[in-house]
């Protein structure tokens, strides 16, 4: 049996991941996985609960987390595909028309 | 299988549902009218879009005849609950959402934009904010908030062959999806310290662990990760660095909508998780809870938001940074703690709305195009400052309207921004906490700073000289927001008792709440 500490630190690794990697990256596709990661590593945490505690609500929880995530792909992806229609390339250092 | 048909969703839970089922039906109605119509008469879609607004408005009204004696009411397993509090921002986020519309009609009109399916857009975010002042549980919650936004990424977007547009909506979705995952995380904390969804046993669950104090600090990180999402949200210092390139790189009448109903909502969600699931962890023991680390924020929010303005030539940008600061004063109500101070929120809301799509409005009416450069990032629409130069001589009532919005942003009496700031402040006075008190000072210093930027679009209105000979083309829609807006906008200034009151009796609730709580903030009153 896994310890139920163990559940946390990954998926307080997991996130680390995902939200430094959203500042390092420079891609826009690179970013948003990064995202999909933080979202990975709170569903983990959800799961590792719902068992602990005996009960369902984790588990409903990370259903509706998944879902949602793929509707917020779909968006993402839609935007991603107009921006480099227009400008060719996916680098957000390149993205500076709007300034201070 | 009979208990699952005994415990099925009765009638009365889907009627409670009704304002929000009719916005999303008449949400879809106008997706499909996007293919029905012919190009020249998109704008149908609008009238059935206000027709569905209408219609919900009407079924509110119901509810609160029906139960008014009878609140809360709830449904779906304890997920969703009607009271005055979410009654009261519905009805909001319909008049925002009613003088969105109005401005929308006349900017794609002249974009040359006309499309059904962005009024669509605008009723699913606005079902969305409505689910959101209902829902009673994480889940519901994270739902609700994800249906706001979605739809508004594409709306900043809007205009897919301007580069602006484009780069403003990926920043926004970049930002907006990454504070959903750190706002998510704190909600998983959250359950894995209490074993529980629902905003209620949340509530109860809490206190017990502050008591026991053996997973303080897992509360706290859960705080924290909160908070950073809400105030990634509603576009606080540090977290507002997508607002200003967001603003001004959407459509104008997104903006408009952005910077009302979405701040509005943020809103909505720091009430039902901080004033409602976590009212008791205002003060965790020793160390500092959440009021600090919002009246932290506040003073920032304040005093950033308000001097990044002051630079600003850009008016959509300048009202970008306004509205961050905007953000800050409102934070004030939260850290008050007190009925005052969430009155003042309620109220300043209200005002904001009208205010700022009212200044919205007169930026759309200056707006203009010149021929043949939509694709250029550079193309003059009317969003510089100079744009407003002489703007009395071509029309002095539209002048006049910007005036009482631009007063009323500025917060000078005798407007609905006063009377808002006027609780907020008093609300941080009557805690009469040392600190509380002195953001109380920096607030009415930060509204002497905002007074500066204000005078400025004033000064060219007023003193200028013409310098763009265009007449202005005000169409009917723009016309009547106007005038509801400056009309409301006054009358709260001048006779706010009525708006005071419904303020006050939809956040009862958490007034009752945050007087019970054993938080720093009474034990110091005390003293």
């Amino acid at each position: 049996m896994v310890p139920l500490s163990w559940y946390l630190i990954l998926s307080a690794i997991l996130f680390t991941i995902g939200a430094v990697g959203v500042f390092l990256k420079r891609n826009v596709i690179t970013i948003f996985m990064c995202i999909e990661l933080m979202l990975n590593a709170v569903n983990l945490t959800l799961v590792a609960f719902s068992s602990f505690y005996k009960q369902v609500y984790g588990q409903l929880f990370v259903f509706i987390v998944m879902t949602v995530a793929a509707a917020e792909a779909g968006v993402g992806l839609a935007l991603v595909i107009s921006v480099f229609r227009n400008r060719e390339t996916l680098d957000v250092d390149k993205s500076n028309i709007l300034k201070l | 299988m009979l208990a699952y048909f005994q415990a099925f969703p009765s009638l009365r839970d889907t009627l409670l549902l009704m304002p929000e089922l009719q916005i999303t039906l008449f949400a879809c109605f106008a997706l499909v009218l996007d293919v029905i119509l012919p190009k020249e008469k998109k704008r149908l879609a609008a009238r059935v879009s206000l027709l569905g607004v209408a219609f919900s408005a009407a079924s509110i009204a119901l509810l609160v005849y029906q139960y008014s004696d009878s609140l809360p009411q709830k449904a779906f397993y304890d997920m969703y609950v009607l009271d005055g509090f979410s009654l009261f921002f519905k009805a909001l986020f319909l008049l925002a959402v009613a003088l969105s519309i109005g401005v929308t009609i006349k900017y794609l009109d002249l974009e040359k934009e006309q499309t059904s399916e962005y009024y669509s857009l605008m009723l699913f975010s606005i079902a969305g904010m409505m689910f959101l002042t209902s829902s009673h549980d994480l889940i519901s919650i994270y739902v609700s908030l994800e249906l706001i936004t979605l739809p508004v990424y594409v709306l900043v977007g809007y205009f897919k062959r301007i580069p602006k547009s484009n780069e403003a909506s990926m920043k926004y979705f970049l930002l907006g999806a990454f504070s959903s995952g750190i706002l998510l995380y704190g909600f998983s904390l959250l359950y894995a310290l209490t074993g529980q969804t629902n905003i209620e046993a949340i509530a109860q669950i809490v206190p017990e662990i502050i008591k026991t104090g053996s997973a303080t600090y897992l509360l706290l990180l859960a705080i924290i990760l909160i908070a950073a999402g809400v105030l990634f949200k509603m576009a606080a210092v540090p977290f507002h660095s997508w607002a200003p390139d967001a603003y001004e790189g959407a459509p104008t009448s997104t903006t408009a909508f952005m910077s009302v109903a979405v701040k509005s909502a943020s809103y909505v969600l720091l009430a039902r998780l901080f004033f409602e699931a976590l009212p008791s962890a205002g003060s965790v023991g020793s160390v500092p809870g959440w009021t600090q680390l919002l009246g932290v924020i506040a003073a920032v929010t304040m005093t950033i938001g308000n001097i990044a303005a002051a630079t600003q030539t850009n008016l959509k940008r300048l009202l970008a940074y306004s509205s961050i600061s905007h953000a800050g004063y409102l934070l004030l109500g939260a850290v008050a703690g007190n009925e005052v101070g969430y009155t003042g929120i309620a109220v300043y809301l209200v005002a904001y709305t009208v205010m700022n799509l009212g200044t919205f409005g007169v930026i759309i009416s200056i707006t203009r195009h010149d021929e043949g450069d939509a694709a250029s990032s550079e193309r003059n629409t009317g969003e510089h400052i100079k744009d407003l130069n002489g703007l009395v001589k071509k029309s002095p009532a539209i002048a006049l309207m910007m005036l009482v919005f631009l007063l009323s942003l500025a917060g000078i009496p005798p407007t609905a921004g006063f009377m808002g700031k006027y609780l907020l402040f008093a609300g941080l006075i009557k805690n009469g906490t040392d600190w509380m008190t002195k953001l109380a000072v920096l607030g009415v210093i930060n509204t002497v700073i905002s007074f500066y930027y204000y005078s400025r679009l004033i000064r060219v209105m007023f003193i200028a000289d013409l310098t763009e000979e265009r007449p202005l083309t005000v169409g009917k829609s723009l016309q009547t927001v106007l005038l509801i807006s400056a009309l409301l906008t006054i009358l709260i200034g001048i006779y706010p008792q009525p708006v005071i009151k419904i303020s006050e009796s939809a956040i009862k609730q958490f007034g009752n709440i945050s007087d019970k709580a054993s938080g720093v903030v009474p034990k110091l009153n005390n003293d």
